[in-house]
């Protein structure tokens, strides 16, 4: 199929522009993909990459620009008439209908009932074939994050595309879990299908990719070979300007009190495929950094629901804060004890994304900061303390009144970030930290945990991402089917040997055999 | 071609133009009918619509209609933002009317300054106690309340048909199916003596304003909102669903109690078997009307409030059945329901030479 012209590249944008109201998302913009190549799209939130690749994928109309598909000029009309040409794409945000299966899900993207005929065993075949074991019955509500990525992989690669574009899709998988992708990707690349790898993990990049396109507000910076630059020279590229790794925090008092204990805390998974957790236990000292790994979908968040209130321990002292027994507690209780969480999700749990992000930064922190008076908002407070997140985080907004929907996934995550970080609490529990977003995002991040450990608080990062668990943490657990690994100090951790705690991709299969000695 | 496309975020315009449009609409395809009737449509509008308002007490009948459409509205507005759907203010409303009424029959020698505050007290109850029995089904048993609501609206209703029929039955009424009039005292002051401008006329706007402040600026009212909008964010924060829903369910269901006792003291002086004519279910078209906004019921409240005068008008005048006002409200809320999908989609016309941008 690839023989007739391999010099010509599969896709080729020049002076691609797109206007936005007050925004310039593209300016003039070229990317070229080669056949059977893979290829990075590289740039911080906002940089205009997702622009770019809307108009590939037919969403958006661009201004000005010509596209060649296969050496032919085309317009490309909408999202049904790339894939008619050949372009899949796997979005950040997943679009899957909650209450349908697996199988149900596919087959609403497929066009004609000729495609749906024995569409249960194609699912099970390409998805082993291609290391992405999905059962086709499992409702998606009840699976994971990452889960729910390879039904969107899956149903991409059942059309057969020539271009496969992938929008952040390591963000929710384990390292091992990242390797059965690469080689999944490998594969595909080797048998001639192009692929557009977006990402902001820039070792991946370089591990991956044989070229990346880099832009920088909606303009080219760069082409570069990912392996010829070092990760610190890519960053800066994207971002221009040097980057700092987070100031290293002083070392721990010795004999500090411990602020959050767990003890034998077991909860039942309040959804039908959730894992139970079974007899959690730890102890965090002030000033503390706990990284717990794990696979999507082994029980962290069923383990975040437990430490935020949402839902109850069995027993009060299965979680103490501070001394106090806060397991039959409410989250209202939790957060004037100086609790404080950001769950995963940002959409619908976190945030309220119809609201105002004013009405967001009061929705978790007016109990701390004292917002209600005589049961009236005060919202010339809350204004300000919105006000405030968005200036000591860099929000990039236009101000509290907006609603939480119309920022970019890293800002909206700064801000939640920032609305727990700056009620100072005692305990933090922070749930993928960094999941969809940008390195200078991250990084902002990243400095405030850290801060705020400094000053005392006992934090834990719950993430898939070993290398932020690497940085920040000072001890790593792992969950692994609702169990929690005796934590290990970072110093005496490796990534493989964490890597095997987490399971290797099948830890659900292994839980019975995998009991932790705990007391 | 006309194409359709998804805005992404809801528009502010069509938030307040949609109702306009739906206004609009609903006056085209009500004169097409009249037309069809073979009746000439401005006349038939006129009276429908003008009339009502300029004759002779015009305004204060109005008001009278509209009070307890408000107040019911104005709650329902208030579920409806949290994500609780009653439907069956018109049960509630009646039970509220059995209620006070009870107690206005029971006890009508009790000083005025006594005996109305319980009067309306008792609706209130009795409104609340049927809302609270569907929220009770529906955190209990997880039952639906938009089935429950409305099946003990025809419950109440035949409750309020047996008790007026049979052991309530005024003894000197000749057999008409209505009970004794309420003393003075039950049936409350008058803005102005001998009309039938009753209490609720001044409650109603005082009705919608407290709760207009209680939904924008309080912390119940943010929790009501958080809770509509998403379930999980509400129980990230902390707020308790089921004491929202109980909430919800109480205060929609005691308005409209309390909105019943009010018609029943108020204007017929009596209970009755048809003392409301589906105001329940056209306080639903309020609230939406209204943009589940209880500052919006109250001009939403006076529309439909209008309707149903115009619908006694047009019998009157033009012989036509009452059964238009009906129609009337239908296609309103047909065109209501149907224009709020402007908010989230625009339709664009695209002639055939404006594609393409090679």
């Amino acid at each position: 199929m690839t023989q007739a012209a391999p010099q010509t590249p599969l896709l080729q944008m020049r002076g691609m522009t797109k206007q936005y109201p007050g925004c310039l998302a593209n300016d003039h913009v070229n990317l070229t993909i080669q056949r059977g190549e893979i290829h990075a799209l590289l740039g911080e939130n906002g940089a205009g990459k997702s622009t770019l690749v809307k108009t590939i994928y037919g969403i958006v109309k661009p201004d000005a620009g010509e596209v060649t598909w296969e050496g032919q000029p085309i317009t490309i009309q909408n999202p049904g008439h790339a894939q008619r040409l050949g372009i899949g794409m796997v979005f950040q945000h997943f679009s899957l209908f909650e209450a349908l299966t697996v199988a149900e899900n596919i087959a609403l993207g497929l066009g004609s009932a000729k495609d749906r005929a024995g569409l249960r065993a194609r699912i099970v075949k390409v998805s082993n074939e291609y290391g992405l074991p999905l059962d086709p019955d499992r409702v998606v509500h009840d699976l994971s994050v990452g889960e729910r990525q390879r039904i969107e992989i899956v149903r991409c690669l059942l059309q057969r595309p020539k271009l496969l574009i992938m929008d952040e899709p390591t963000s929710v998988l384990t390292p091992a879990e990242v390797q059965t992708l690469f080689v999944t990707l490998r594969r595909l690349a080797s048998e001639g299908c192009s692929i557009l790898y977006i990402s902001h993990k820039l070792e991946e990049v370089r591990a991956l990719c044989s070229a990346a396109t880099i832009m920088r507000l909606g303009r080219n910076v760069a082409e570069v070979v990912p392996a010829t630059k070092t990760v610190k020279e890519l960053a800066e590229i994207m971002i221009a300007m040097d980057l700092n790794a987070p100031t290293p925090r002083p070392p721990m008092a010795p004999g500090a009190r411990p602020r959050l204990v767990l003890d034998r805390l077991t909860v039942r998974s309040p959804h039908q495929f959730g894992t139970d957790l079974k007899q959690v236990s730890l102890t965090l000292a002030g000033g503390e950094i706990l990284g717990i790994a794990g696979i999507a979908g082994n029980g962290q968040s069923e383990l975040m629901d437990a430490l935020s209130g949402e839902i109850l321990a069995g027993h009060p002292a299965n979680i103490v804060i501070d001394g106090t027994p806060v397991g039959l507690l409410g989250p209202h209780e939790r957060r004037r004890l100086r609790g404080c969480f950001v769950p995963e999700e940002r959409n619908g749990h976190g945030a309220v994304t119809t609201m105002t992000l004013a009405e967001n930064a009061f929705l978790s922190s007016y109990i701390r900061n004292a917002l209600v008076r005589f049961g009236v908002i005060d919202s010339r407070k809350t204004h300000a303390f919105a006000q405030d997140i968005i200036q000591r985080f860099d929000v990039r907004t236009t101000g509290p009144k907006a609603q939480a929907r119309s920022l970019s996934g890293g800002n909206l995550q700064k801000f939640l970030v920032g609305r727990e970080v700056l009620q100072q609490p005692s305990v933090l529990v922070i749930n993928q930290p960094t999941w969809g977003v940008d390195a200078g995002a991250a990084l902002a991040i990243h400095e405030a945990i850290m801060q705020l450990a400094a000053q005392g608080a006992a934090v834990i990062i719950i993430s898939q991402d070993l290398d932020e668990i690497f940085v920040l943490a000072d001890r790593i657990a792992v969950m692994a089917g609702g169990h929690l690994s005796d934590p290990i100090p970072t110093r005496d951790a490796t990534v493989e040997s964490i890597g095997r705690l987490m399971g290797g991709g099948g830890a659900a299969v292994h839980t019975a055999p995998a009991e932790p000695a705990h007391a | 071609m006309l194409k359709v496309e998804a805005r992404g975020s809801e528009s502010r315009f069509w938030r307040y133009a949609s109702p306009v449009l739906a206004l609009l609409l609903t006056g085209v395809t009500t004169s097409l009918i009249f037309l069809a009737m073979g009746r000439p449509p401005a006349t038939t509008v006129y009276t429908f619509l003008i009339q009502p308002l300029i004759q002779q007490d015009g305004m204060s009948a109005l008001a009278v209609k509209a009070a307890p459409l408000i107040i019911m509205g104005v709650g329902l507005s208030l579920a409806y933002r949290a994500n609780v759907w009653n439907i069956g203010t018109d049960g509630q409303f009646n039970l509220g009317a059995i209620c006070g009424g009870g107690i206005a029959l029971a006890l009508p020698d009790l000083p005025m300054i006594l005996l109305f505050p319980a009067v309306l007290l008792a609706g209130l109850i009795g409104g609340a106690a049927n809302g609270g029995l569907v929220a009770w089904l529906r955190i209990r048993f997880n039952a639906n309340e938009i089935l429950t609501s409305l099946m003990f609206a025809y419950i109440t209703n035949y409750l309020l048909i047996w008790l007026v029929t049979g052991p309530w039955r005024d003894p000197m009424g000749f057999g008409f199916p209505q009970t004794a009039m309420f003393s003075d005292s039950a049936a409350g002051p008058r803005l102005i003596a001998d009309t039938n401008l009753h209490l609720g006329i001044v409650l109603a706007p005082l009705v919608a304003v407290g709760l207009w402040f209680m939904l924008e600026k309080s912390l119940l009212g943010f929790q009501f909102r958080v809770l509509g909008q998403a379930t999980r964010a509400a129980r990230f924060a902390g707020f308790r669903e089921h004491r929202l829903v109980w909430i919800a369910m109480l205060i929609s269901g005691g308005l409209a109690g309390l909105a019943g006792i009010l018609e029943a003291t108020g204007t017929l002086n009596q209970l009755t078997t048809t003392l409301s004519p589906g105001y329940g279910f056209t306080a639903i078209i309020v609230a939406f009307l209204g943009r589940l906004n209880p500052l919006g019921c109250i001009p939403a409240g006076l529309l439909l409030a209008l309707t149903y005068l115009g619908g006694d008008a047009a019998q009157i005048r033009l012989g036509l059945p009452n059964a238009v006002t009906g129609i009337f409200q239908g296609i309103l809320l047909f065109y209501l329901l149907g224009c709020d999908f402007l908010l989230l989609n625009r339709i664009t016309w695209r002639a055939a030479a404006a594609r393409g941008v090679p």
